[in-house]
Formats: C-alpha cells, sequence, structure tokens
C-alpha cells in the first residue's frame, strides 16, 4: 500500500491521479448534460427521469460518494501539485514569452476553482434549494418531484441563467485542456489516437458548454415551458 | 549594428542580482550572440569591470552548454536553435534584448547567466545508461533493431542536455529532458533489461531534484533547440505507470 501511495506522489503518478479524476468527472459531466436535455422533450420525461434517479436507494449514495471523492482527489492533488509547481521557480523571470501554451492551459487553477464554485451554487440551488425552498413543494399531476417545472422558474430569474452560462463557458475552457491533456499523461501513444490528446479536449467541451447552454437559454427565449407552468 | 543589453547580473549564488543596462556598438550583422557578449566582455575587462559569465563550449550547437534566456525565449525566440547559433542579423539595429539566467529551483544561478545544471546530470546518473559486458568490440548491427526503432531513438538521443525545456516550462519541469533520455534507451533491444528499473529511478530522481510538474502546454518542445517530441513525455508517462504498477514490483 505504502508503494502505492509513493507512486501516486510522484510527478508522474500524482499527474495519473489527476488524469483518471478528471475524465471520471468528465464523465459525469456529459451523463449529466444527457439526463438534463431530456427537457426538451417535456415534463413527463424530465420528472420521471429525475423520479428514477431519485429511487436508486443505496445506489444514489454510492454514486454520490463516488464523485464526491473524485472531487476530493482532483482538487487535492491539483493544490498539491500548483505548489509544487510554484516552488519549482522560485525566482520569476522579469520577461518571460509563453510560445506554445494556450489560455485555457494557463488558467486551469483559476477554472478550476469557478467551476468548484459554481458546483457548490448549483447544488444549493437545484439539489439543497437553499435560495428557493418552495421548489421542494413542487409535485406534477403524478406526485413525483416537478424538476421540469423548477428548472423553468429557476432560469427565468435572468442573473442566474447569466451565471450559469458563464459558469459553464469557464468548465468549456477548464474541459479542453484538461480532457486532452489527460490521455497525453496517461501515456497515450498510437498515432491513431493522437486525436485523442489534441482535437478531444476542445471537441467535447464545445459539445458540453453547447448542451448546457441550451437549456437556461432555452427557456429564456420562452421555448422551453411556455404552455405548461 | 546597435543594440541595448539588459543582462542579469549577480555576483554569486547568494548574491541579489538584478538587471544592468549596457550599450553595445559597432556590431556586424554576422556576428553570433555569443560574440557579441565576447566584445562587450572585452570591454568591461578594459574598463577594469567585471565580465559578464555564460556557459559556452562547442559554439556549434551540439555540447549544450549555452543557457540564456533571450527576449523571454530558452536559446532566443528564433526556433530549433541553441544561443551560440543565433546571430545579430536576427535582430533589428537599435532593439533593446533582454537577457537573463534559466530560473528553476533545481538550477541554482552560480553567477550571472551561469546556473548549475547537475540536476540533469544526476538524473542521469540515476538510470540513464546500460549495462554491457565489456570485453571484444562486438560486430556493428549484430543485434538487429527496426528501423523506426532506430528513428525515434535517435530522434531522443538527439537531446543535448542543455535545459531549455526546464527553463520555458511554466512548472520548471524537466520531464522532456527525462522523457527524452528514457525513451532513447526504451526504444533499443540494449535499454530492454533495465527499463523498468530505469524508468522509475530516473523519474524518481527528477522528483527529488524539486523540478515541477508536467501541465501539458509543450512550451518545452516550442523552446528545445534540438525540436524534442512530447510524444516521449507520453512514452515516460507509460513507462512509469506500467513499471511501479506492474505485479513484480520490487
Amino acid at each position: 500500500m505504502s508503494g502505492l501511495v509513493r507512486v501516486f506522489r510522484s510527478s508522474v503518478g500524482a499527474k495519473a491521479l489527476m488524469a483518471l479524476t478528471g475524465l471520471g468527472l468528465l464523465g459525469f459531466v456529459v451523463a449529466h448534460m444527457l439526463g438534463n436535455l431530456q427537457i426538451f422533450a417535456g415534463p413527463e420525461k424530465l420528472n420521471a427521469y429525475a423520479a428514477t434517479l431519485q429511487h436508486m436507494g443505496p445506489g444514489l449514495w454510492v454514486a454520490r460518494a463516488g464523485l464526491l471523492a473524485l472531487l476530493l482527489v482532483h482538487v487535492g492533488t491539483a493544490h498539491h501539485l500548483v505548489r509544487a509547481n510554484r516552488a519549482a521557480r522560485p525566482v520569476p523571470y522579469a520577461g518571460k514569452k509563453d510560445i506554445a501554451t494556450t489560455f485555457a492551459a494557463r488558467t486551469m487553477w483559476m477554472t478550476g476553482i469557478v467551476v468548484l464554485a459554481f458546483v457548490a451554487y448549483h447544488l444549493a440551488h437545484f439539489t439543497l434549494h437553499v435560495m428557493n425552498p418552495e421548489f421542494s413543494q413542487w409535485q406534477d399531476a403524478a406526485q413525483r418531484h416537478d424538476v421540469y417545472r423548477m428548472v423553468v422558474e429557476g432560469f427565468r430569474v435572468w442573473w442566474v441563467s447569466a451565471i450559469y452560462c458563464v459558469a459553464q463557458f469557464l468548465l468549456g475552457v477548464h474541459i479542453s485542456h484538461g480532457a486532452s491533456s489527460a490521455f497525453q499523461t496517461l501515456g497515450v501513444r498510437h498515432p491513431r489516437l493522437a486525436f485523442l490528446k489534441h482535437g478531444f479536449g476542445p471537441l467535447v467541451a464545445i459539445v458540453i458548454v453547447l448542451g448546457n447552454l441550451s437549456i437556461p437559454l432555452a427557456v429564456l427565449a420562452g421555448l422551453v415551458g411556455k404552455q405548461g407552468v | 549594428m546597435r543594440f541595448t543589453l539588459k543582462v542579469w547580473r549577480q555576483a554569486g549564488p547568494d548574491a541579489p542580482g538584478a538587471m544592468q543596462s549596457y550599450e553595445v556598438d559597432g556590431i556586424t550583422p554576422e556576428t553570433s550572440f555569443l560574440e557579441m557578449i565576447d566584445l562587450l566582455n572585452e570591454r568591461l575587462i578594459a574598463e577594469g569591470k567585471d565580465p559578464i559569465a555564460f556557459e559556452h563550449d562547442c559554439r556549434e550547437g551540439i555540447c549544450g552548454m549555452c543557457s540564456m534566456v533571450i527576449d523571454g525565449v530558452p536559446h532566443s525566440p528564433e526556433r530549433a536553435v541553441t544561443t551560440c547559433q543565433v546571430h545579430m542579423r536576427s535582430f533589428r539595429d537599435g532593439d533593446e534584448i533582454h537577457v537573463e539566467p534559466f530560473r528553476a529551483r533545481a538550477f541554482p544561478v552560480l553567477r550571472d547567466l551561469v546556473v548549475d545544471r547537475g540536476a540533469l546530470d544526476r538524473i542521469i546518473e540515476a538510470g540513464g545508461y546500460v549495462s554491457v559486458k565489456t570485453g571484444g568490440t562486438p560486430d556493428a548491427n549484430l543485434i538487429p533493431v527496426a528501423h523506426a526503432d532506430a528513428e525515434r531513438a535517435m530522434d531522443a538521443a538527439s537531446c543535448i542536455g542543455c535545459g531549455a525545456c526546464v527553463a520555458a516550462c511554466p512548472n520548471a519541469s524537466a520531464m522532456l529532458f527525462t522523457a527524452a533520455k528514457v525513451a532513447h534507451l526504451a526504444h533499443l533491444p540494449q535499454g530492454q533489461v533495465e527499463r523498468a528499473q530505469r524508468v522509475r529511478a530516473m523519474v524518481e530522481q527528477m522528483d527529488a531534484e524539486g523540478f515541477g510538474n508536467c501541465t501539458n502546454h509543450y512550451e518545452c518542445m516550442a523552446a528545445c533547440p534540438k525540436e524534442i517530441d512530447v510524444e516521449f513525455i507520453a512514452l515516460m508517462n507509460r513507462d512509469y505507470l506500467k513499471a511501479s504498477l506492474a505485479a513484480d514490483d520490487a
């Protein structure tokens, strides 16, 4: 066991840990987006999907614990790596010119912190209903939690939607570097898989940003929730 | 040609340093960057001042000794060259040129532009070798090597160990250097026996030297005078994880 800890404390091992947990979280983000896009299929579909998730029983808590573990390891390792990287150059350059890096790569820790704060806000908003306790009371005709109405009314507040849009954009920036970077870190080398290390990150980031933004934008545009609520 | 040089001056490892300004004039375009500093140093010596200390040896781009950051880029903004191969024709008359030493905790400044790159030597000592039986000279091509492997091994082996990758990396990581050395031997049959042990020992030494961690900015490859490919970092990552997590882990 101590051998394993030593591996994941090494530079290469810690990076592998970042990559694996990052890809795990990316998987969640994609699944979350696909689930939520069911809002376009109407209240019945979305509320039924939400009820299915809620009735997973212990499975729900296993999934939540797994996600929390991924998040903690990802954030904890990032903290360790950022500190080590800062310490590796105690005297800064008077003038350093970047020639190959990207905006996304240089801002990973900043976009990461904003996304983390957004996740906390998002959970408080739609899961814990901190700002809108009335969300918990809403039920549809089948006595299920009316997630559809909650999302529609939640996003009708323009500044709430604005927060979501900004956060999604930054999440996209984070993923555009992270998702490609992960495959380099995990040692993907075959020329046929080169796409994973270059185009994959930006592509999956664009899909996620567009997919997630479509929901608040559709609500604000009146395309979703026009007649129902 | 005439230039204003802003050069990092530091009397010793623990002395405080600062950028100092020098005017140089009458430089011909075909003068190399190091020759320009030579000319400036002759003047400084004549004036009874300390010349600017910098490292150099072969001055033909293969020894890896020259090590300075010129206008924010290791070896100069020109692509795929060492400092000694940079000529003043690459600059415009009247330019202000900034010259700094390679910056990394693992590369302490000894004086002016001279840094101690012994950390790279210690990474090599940790495993960048193959054990062979001494004796009579073996026949050439006795061990078959696939052409593609020979080419890739040679690509990796073209690393001259100058440390520009460390200097360019936003995290002062030595992964490109270490990866080139690991990959060079990993591509050849002679390197297989110690392959697992080598990558673990070299990565451990690299970490112990206080280099940062790779975050895939790829600044190293862009600054490398030999254009070593970051593909080798992927190879090192894979070899290290395989060697460390394999069942026969010693």
